[in-house]
């Protein structure tokens, strides 16, 4: 039996391997979740079968990283996760019905008349809703975390509903949206790019609010971490975080308002989610159950860590390798028609 | 009636509802893309279009089951969390690699190549479609192996140690992964996978003979499906034969069960039929053949088999459950190999594609596949509680403990409703493509399109309304 414990730090490593794969799930199904959100708003239905062209060929392959997410978790942090889904019981069974709903309709769609089509229009909105209002949600009651008892989860059934967990939720809904409009305006034209433009700018404001709001909640709601933020020279380190994120909320509503970057908005919203990841991340850190473990109590065995760090270090790059091939293979403008 | 509320019980049953509606699906797709594989392989291997035509018509039902399959895969892998917490914490540090590597080297795949199948026509080479398409089919076989693997550990698990807080530790991977069980059950479920689509396409196929519609390719799909049956049924019997030897030398109690068999004997009857009731510890209105479990399982009438008395009344399984889910396991099985029989005679008498009765045949069995499948599964894990990995840890002592019954209670509500809404629409829209039939030979153009009129297009081919 191998074991790298004793030369590396194998909870550290996976702890980044985890939350980089969280991160990428946020970033994917967050855009193609985002276009489920505005679909019933889009000016025709023409739009929407564009909308629903453009992440048709990808979502599945996001949501994967969902299913990595929860795996991983249960493999590299087992003590996290027989913690955190009891606690969460209830936003967890709404997200995976949510999903259920919007990943369905995709095929459904494609197959119903139109007649019925307009019911799996709702079950995409709804179900994408509700699955990023959750994820949201979870987030929140997280940073916020939970009640334990040795091993086990000790809290109630509804210990995770907060206002500070609701705001999370609409927050991370609007992060969503942004994601996703900026998508379409990179892989739409003409009326369809226009009106995501419009959404975009719209939505932009509300997602600087609760990015300000949850910086300012952070450090009231913990004195680690306002420590952690406000103690010199720690701040003078950590100021870049808030500048950079300033700079691209200014980037992103140029490119919206002179209309002719295409791909820079959806990259820059890209940025806004790294540095609030990185900024939530650095404040959490090395809490896992945040106050009570950390990654190195929470951590699986070395024997398992090793053999799927063996795994991981060649499949990681393969994957990412053969999903931005995919990414590029379907690159370009999307279209509602299908003659080619 | 609170008794009912009992949250085990409940999280039990939220379990198999799951993971029953769940496999179907897997089931069907890991047989379709390797059929989907060598049909496009036909196509580019003779240029003939027929084979074209079958690919474009399955391909958009493998969509609509690998969606279904998807969203109801990820609620399994949060299941064990939220329902099942004291099992995950003590068994991850074995199960968490199988299973991660599953993610890693199958579920990438095929979610990555699925989007090339049914979008990437046009955008890449025929040749680089192909690659798809086995790319895909590989990625259901990979997934299926590391499932099983951790499926069986669970039911024959080794190569761990117990700590002093009562988690595992792995001692010894290759013993884990490959433990007793895995080589048989692997094996059995691909095979039943492969049937059971078989079952379907050749269902189809009937269907389409019985209605003198899409000749040509109707022909192809059942002979296929009459090659699949005639051939892998009777191996599957064998293979079932194997595992049930494998199953009587690691987990005795449920095939026990599984023969109805209560005392110590030599020469135990085979029931045919029978009611096991399990607080009277007998098999009443037995209809047998004298020494007929002990020749199946010994080779020898007056064999020894596993009992169920010499097991105490709290460690053994559901006996009911077992029995039947097993009987009609076989007795499905049986009919598929007589079914292959008979096509295969009729094929050689050059009759098959003309004898109506036997379409009729064939369009009666389309469900079998998947009943028979379940039934295997029900024999399974019934067969192994009152274990979640047997022997070592039982399944009261792993059901969350802040889950109360009133969570388990909604939240299996909402699943059932979800589940009875979201799936009895996807089987409805297979349902309404098979009623539709193959496109007009004609339309060429639109062939491999996939989308609400097709596919997403090229950026640089005329586009119709540019207003849009």
């Amino acid at each position: 039996m191998f074991d790298f414990s004793t030369i590396v730090d194998l909870p550290l490593i996976w702890g980044l391997l985890i939350a980089t794969a969280i991160f990428v799930y946020v970033l994917l199904d967050g855009f193609d979740l985002g276009i489920g959100i505005i679909f019933p708003f889009a000016p025709s239905d023409k739009c929407r079968d564009r909308m629903m062209n453009s992440i048709a060929p990808f979502w599945d392959g996001n949501e994967t990283w969902l299913v990595l997410g929860g795996g991983g978790l249960f493999a590299a942090f087992p003590l996290a996760y027989s913690i955190l889904m009891p606690a969460f019981y209830m936003p967890i069974i709404m997200m995976l019905l949510g999903l259920i709903l919007r990943g369905v309709a995709f095929e459904f769609r494609f197959k119903a008349s139109d007649k019925s089509r307009h019911i799996w229009d709702k079950a995409f909105h709804f179900g994408s809703l509700s699955a990023a209002f959750c994820q949201g949600v979870i987030l929140g009651a997280f940073v916020q975390g939970v009640e334990v008892e040795g091993r086990n989860f000790s809290g109630g059934p509804f210990d995770w509903a907060t206002g500070f967990s609701m705001m999370t939720g609409i927050a991370v809904v609007c992060g969503y949206i942004l994601l996703g409009s900026t998508w379409l305006v990179m892989k739409t034209e003409d009326v369809t790019m226009e009106w995501s433009r419009r959404v975009a700018s719209y939505v932009l404001g509300f997602v600087g609010v609760f990015m300000a709001l949850v910086s300012i909640a952070m450090p009231l709601m913990n004195d680690q971490i306002q420590i952690f933020w406000f103690s010199t020279p720690n701040i003078f380190f950590l100021l870049p975080i808030p500048l950079i994120t300033a700079g691209l909320f200014g980037l992103i509503w140029y490119d919206l308002y002179h209309k002719k970057a295409e791909y820079r908005p959806f990259l820059a919203s890209i940025g806004v989610f790294l540095m609030g990841y990185i900024g939530l991340g650095i404040s959490i850190f090395p809490w896992l159950i945040p106050f009570k473990y950390t990654i190195w109590d929470a951590t699986a065995s070395g024997p398992g860590l090793s053999l799927m760090l063996v795994g991981v270090v060649p499949l990681l790059p393969l994957i990412l390798g053969y999903t931005g091939y995919c990414y590029y293979i379907f690159r370009g403008k999307s279209s509602n028609e299908h003659m080619y | 009636m609170l008794d009912y509320l009992d949250p085990i019980l409940l999280a039990r049953i939220q379990f198999a509802f799951t993971i029953s509606f769940h496999i179907i699906f897997p089931a069907f797709t890991i047989g379709l893309a390797s059929f989907l594989a060598v049909t496009e392989w036909r196509w580019l291997a003779t240029g003939k279009e027929v084979y074209r035509d079958i690919y474009k018509f399955w391909v958009k039902i493998f969509a609509v089951a690998f969606g279904m399959g998807v969203v109801s895969g990820v609620v399994m892998s949060y299941q064990f969390g939220t329902n099942w917490s004291i099992f995950s914490d003590k068994t991850a540090n074995v199960l968490g690699p199988l299973l991660g590597f599953e993610v890693l080297t199958a579920f990438f795949l095929e979610a990555s190549f699925l989007g090339i199948m049914l979008f990437g026509w046009g955008r890449v080479s025929p040749r680089m479609h192909f690659v798809s398409t086995c790319i895909v089919a590989v990625g259901t076989l990979i997934s299926a192996f590391w499932i099983l693997s951790a499926n069986s550990w669970m039911q024959t698990p080794q190569g761990f140690e117990i700590m002093a807080d009562g988690r595992l530790m792995p001692t010894n991977w290759l013993e884990v992964i490959f433990n007793p069980s895995f080589p048989y059950r692997f094996v059995h479920m691909v095979i039943a996978a492969y049937l059971t689509t078989a079952f379907v396409v050749g269902g189809v196929g009937a269907f389409y003979l019985w209605n003198k519609r899409h000749i040509p390719q109707a022909r192809i799909m059942l002979g296929m499906a009459v090659i699949m049956a005639a051939l892998v049924a009777p191996t599957q019997l064998f293979v079932g034969h194997m595992h049930g030897e494998n199953t009587m030398h690691h987990q005795p109690a449920k095939v026990a069960a599984m023969e109805g068999n209560w005392e110590h004997t030599n020469n135990a009857p085979l029931y045919l039929f029978g009611w096991p009731d399990q607080k009277a510890e007998e098999t009443k209105y037995g209809i047998t053949i004298p020494g007929g479990a002990s020749w199946v399982l010994t080779g020898d009438v007056n064999g020894e088999i596993p009992n169920l008395k010499s097991f105490a009344p709290e460690n053994r399984p559901p006996v009911a459950w077992v029995f039947w889910s097993f009987r009609v396991m076989v007795g499905l099985g049986m009919l598929m190999i007589l079914i292959g029989a008979v096509s295969a005679f009729q094929y050689f008498r050059r009759k098959l594609f003309e004898s109506r009765w036997l379409h009729g045949w064939w369009m009666l069995m389309m469900p079998s596949g998947f009943v028979a499948l379940l039934a295997g599964w029900f024999v399974t894990e019934i067969g192994r509680q009152p274990w979640t990995a047997y022997g070592v840890i039982r399944t009261a002592e792993s059901v969350s403990p802040a889950i109360l019954g009133p969570q388990v209670a909604w939240s299996l509500l909402a699943f059932v409703v979800m589940y009875t809404f979201v799936f009895g629409a996807g089987s409805y829209y297979i349902l309404k493509l098979i009623g539709k039939g193959i496109p007009a030979a004609n339309d060429k153009e639109q062939y491999y399109g996939h989308g609400i009129e097709a596919s997403v297009i090229e950026s640089t081919a005329p586009q119709g309304d540019k207003n849009v």
